[in-house]
């Protein structure tokens, strides 16, 4: 997709943080020194090419609920299924296919521990496939923004 | 300082927090509606979750595939325990990589407890990279794996929130 200067600039800086106030748009646009309605535009842009997940929190797991990384081995055959069924769970979010024997990667979110077992549990009984459940124990890095760089 | 939500509007806020905030010039007056409470209240409780450490951060949130950065590696490395708290440090804070996390081996199937995210356009430059961080930290001999990702199937935030009907029946 195509990113002009004004997305570029958006994404840089409002990747790790955003003004917290009635009008976030218009604070930006008044930091960017450009229309309320230029920043509107660019973000529904962003979101109609699938650049922008969305915008708002990102929750800290540790204290919002539960969560862990789910790995799958799924035989190639049954890959596309047992895909929609993993990614119709609305705990799952960050469902990816991966170069590996386990193939099917998730993270599964939720309150609170039980209910990821059930989860784990289900998926077992609906798949036949047993889940490695491999839930953070210390985290080095949890930055997730990235900087856009150079156009490309 | 406003009154606060109930405790139903707040998890009800939370869950549409969850889902992204509208696209309008006054989004939070929006949510506000949604919960039946003023947009004051939600500013005030926004910033007080905030302050009390629920969000990592408050901003965009991006699919980094569809911006270009297709090739998406997870770094897998078989760390002896005593080394794997100093090892995660330093390559947390190496260039190039967005995640590190420490994470239970399930021995036999999956010997590996440090995973590290690394994101970049070009495969080969990622490859490059890793090959380099390797390197200088001394880990070249240790048992590790690369794992591209080829297709995203799904991505979203997570949904931590209980759904509205378990809410309810539980009163």
């Amino acid at each position: 997709m195509m990113i002009d200067d004004l997305s570029r600039r958006l994404i840089d800086r409002y990747q790790h943080g955003m003004p917290l106030c009635a009008e976030p748009y218009r604070a930006m646009a008044d930091e960017l020194g450009c229309d309320e309605s230029e920043v509107l535009a660019r973000l529904e842009q962003l979101q109609e090419f699938g650049g922008l997940s969305r915008i708002g929190p990102v929750f800290e797991h540790s204290r919002a609920g539960a969560s862990t990384l789910v790995a799958l081995a799924v035989p190639q055959a049954r890959l596309e299924q047992v895909a929609a069924r993993i990614s119709a769970f609305p705990e799952v979010n960050h469902n990816y296919l991966r170069e590996h024997h386990y193939n099917l990667w998730f993270v599964l979110t939720g309150p609170n521990r039980p209910h990821l077992d059930r989860l784990l549990a289900e998926i077992e009984a609906d798949t036949g496939l047993v889940p490695l459940d491999l839930p953070m124990l210390h985290a080095y890095r949890i930055d997730l923004g990235f900087p856009l760089g150079e156009p490309s | 300082m406003s009154i606060a939500l109930n405790d139903l509007q707040a998890m009800h806020l939370r869950r549409l927090l969850e889902a992204g905030l509208p696209l309008a010039a006054r989004p939070y007056r929006q949510l506000a509606e949604q919960i039946g409470s003023s947009e004051e209240q939600v500013l005030d409780q926004v910033r007080r979750w905030q302050e009390d450490g629920l969000f990592r951060r408050v901003g965009l949130v991006l699919k980094h595939r569809a911006l270009g950065f297709r090739a998406n590696a997870m770094l897998v490395l078989d760390i002896p325990d005593a080394e794997v708290d100093e090892v995660g440090r330093r390559l947390g804070q190496a260039a190039g990589v967005n995640l590190c996390y420490q994470r239970p081996r399930r021995l036999p199937q999956w010997p590996y407890n440090l995973f590290c995210m690394v994101h970049g356009r070009e495969r080969e430059q990622v490859c490059q990279l890793i090959e380099t961080l390797l390197a200088e930290h001394g880990l070249s001999e240790v048992p590790h794996q690369l794992l591209f990702s080829t297709r995203a199937y799904k991505q979203c935030g997570g949904r931590y929130a209980p759904p509205l009907e378990r809410e309810a029946a539980h009163g």
